[in-house]
């Protein structure tokens, strides 16, 4: 278990980037990424993700603000800070001619640590990867190079591991298996940050959830909490006969009509003591409305994902 | 010190030697081996003796570097470009690695490639002509340090080029005229009184002088001038590159 009272595995701190093209990146972005925990950082394309990664890894250089890894200035203390730090890049971007076994004991050798063959062969095999150990990457599929790039990075023992859009164009079971392997790592008490186009993803993996959108962090929030806080729940009624319009009746109701008039929807809030359920209930009968059918269900992340990003132009 | 990542990023590139034999030392030993066929064998027997030097013999040291300048720029250029082209920089602009560390590994290795490139065709030249040389130390020491400054040459250009027209170009139509108009296959005091004062703005006379004198005890220019100019330009190549990993130039945006 990662100690409690650990410094944050990242801090970010008045992060701004303006591009050499005037283009401005990222505004003002404060962020602390507990140790141990997975984040995800969800955002539309453009807005901000891949740059903040790509800073916090030192690849590109920040316009204002700082940042520590681990309590580790990465400009100042760039050895530190980097040596604790993987990265998986969004883009497949591999030494063509080399054999995998090759890239990964590279990998290693250049974060400064010493070689050693039983680690990455484990990593290799983890990945599926250890009866590939010495075929040309170029000859690997695009699912196994993200595998290879998964293995430089992890080569190091990093304790900090970002993932750049890690499953994108990758099939449904090697998602999974990195699903599994993203937490494999965290019960080992690496940190992870991860940006995904698969809300799903986030939904399924992440602790805690932060949405940037025009380059700045619009939300960061506990993933329950988000849901709950932000989260919808709807109730659905399908009619026994469709109606016209809304009788005047259920007026004082947040309901819509359906299209066809054959179905009532009812918003409402799921965690309040009263939902309003059993009185709309009631007058629905009162008015003599059959029902025949009903269900409920609730906001996913897409939903509020969408719905936040909508929100701000 | 990152020592460990020296060491991978010089492995790294002394592989991909290896694995491309025939294009990183085969085929300019061929090519220096054809140039000694020609102007030595063929051409060299009806020449006359330069500074006392049979014409064969004396084209030794100017086709050595021919080789070393032209095959340190285009292999420390290629080192840097290929990871720039592909993408995979972004691993050592992540890594815990020093500018120092990485320009030893990629420089050292381009470098370590050009001397055996130089020992290689001293060793085929002794096939086609006789000679021998004059001052052994003098001469391992201009072969690693042209070597070495023209492969910390390269890297810059690698850094610079934003493609591979532009990574040929240098070598195509910088070194190689300098290396054919600085003395490789005549001396200078062959030239008419003019074209002998405008050759030496050309640095690359300095540094065939320097090394024709530690085979043959015979030079152009002094050679304590010669091992000036090539520290020199050692270290305008360091002062560039120093500037290029401060600023980040071409490298992070």
């Amino acid at each position: 278990m990662p100690e409690t009272n650990a410094l944050p595995a990242v801090t970010v701190r008045g992060l701004y980037k303006t591009y050499a093209s005037g283009l401005t990146a990222l505004k003002n972005i404060e962020l602390t990424i507990n140790r141990g925990e997975i984040f995800a950082l969800l955002g539309p394309n453009g807005a901000g993700k891949t740059t903040l990664i790509n800073i916090i890894c030192g690849i590109v250089t920040a316009s204002a603000g700082s940042i520590e890894a681990n309590g580790h200035d990465i400009v100042r203390d760039y050895r530190a800070a980097r040596t604790i730090i993987g990265l998986v890049p969004q883009e497949l971007h591999t030494d063509a001619f080399e054999s995998v076994w090759a890239t990964v004991t590279f990998s290693r050798g250049l974060f400064g640590k010493a070689p050693n063959v039983a680690l990455c062969e484990k990593i290799l095999r983890d990945l599926s990867l250890w009866d590939r150990k010495d075929t040309k990457i170029m000859t690997l599929s695009g699912g196994m190079k993200r595998r290879v790039m998964i293995a430089k990075a992890l080569a190091h023992e990093p304790e900090i591991l970002f993932l750049d859009e890690p499953t994108a164009g990758v099939d449904v079971e090697l998602r999974r298996e990195m699903w599994q392997l993203v937490r494999g790592l965290r019960e080992r008490g690496v940190t992870i940050i991860l940006t995904t186009h698969y809300i799903e993803e986030a939904e399924e993996m992440a602790d805690r959830i932060g949405v940037i959108n025009h380059g700045e962090l619009i939300v960061v929030e506990d993933k329950v909490r988000l849901m709950r806080k932000l989260g919808k729940r709807q109730l659905t009624l399908q009619l026994q006969s469709p109606l016209a319009q809304l009788p005047p009746g259920l007026a004082d109701y947040p309901l819509e009509l359906s299209q066809d008039g054959h179905a009532l929807v009812f918003h409402f809030d799921a965690h309040s003591r009263e939902t309003g359920i059993p009185g709309l209930l009631r007058r629905l009968s009162e008015l003599g409305l059959e029902i025949k059918d009903l269900h409920s269900q609730e906001s996913s992340l897409e939903d509020i994902f969408v719905g936040l990003v909508r929100a701000r132009p | 010190m990152n020592v460990h990542a020296i060491r991978a990023i010089y492995h790294f590139e002394m592989a991909r030697t290896f694995r491309t034999l025939m294009q990183s030392i085969a085929s300019p030993v061929l090519s220096t081996a054809l140039y000694f066929v020609v102007f030595g064998a063929a051409i060299g027997a009806r020449m006359g003796r330069v500074d006392g030097v049979g014409y064969g013999a004396f084209i030794v040291p100017g086709l050595i570097m021919l080789s070393i300048l032209s095959e340190s720029v285009s292999n420390a250029s290629f080192g840097i470009y290929l990871p720039k082209w592909s993408g995979t920089i972004f691993e050592l602009l992540s890594a815990p690695v020093s500018y120092v560390e990485a320009l030893i590994g990629y420089v050292g290795a381009a470098a370590t490639k050009s001397v055996m490139l130089g020992v290689l065709i001293l060793v085929t030249a002794r096939v086609c002509v006789p000679y021998h040389i004059a001052h052994p130390a003098w001469m391992a020491l201009f072969l690693i340090l042209t070597a070495v400054t023209f492969s910390l040459f390269g890297f810059i250009i690698g850094l610079w080029a934003e493609s591979f027209e532009q990574l040929q170009i240098v070598p195509l139509m910088i070194i190689t005229p300098l290396t054919f108009l600085g003395g490789a296959f005549y001396s200078i005091s062959m030239l008419p009184p003019l074209w002998q004062k405008i050759t030496l703005f050309n640095p690359v006379v300095y540094l065939i002088s320097g090394f024709r004198w530690s085979f043959f005890g015979v030079a152009d220019v002094n050679v304590v001038t010669s091992a000036a100019a090539t520290f020199g330009f050692l270290a305008l190549c360091i002062a560039v590159v120093s500037w290029i990993f401060k600023t980040g130039y071409k490298l992070k945006s």
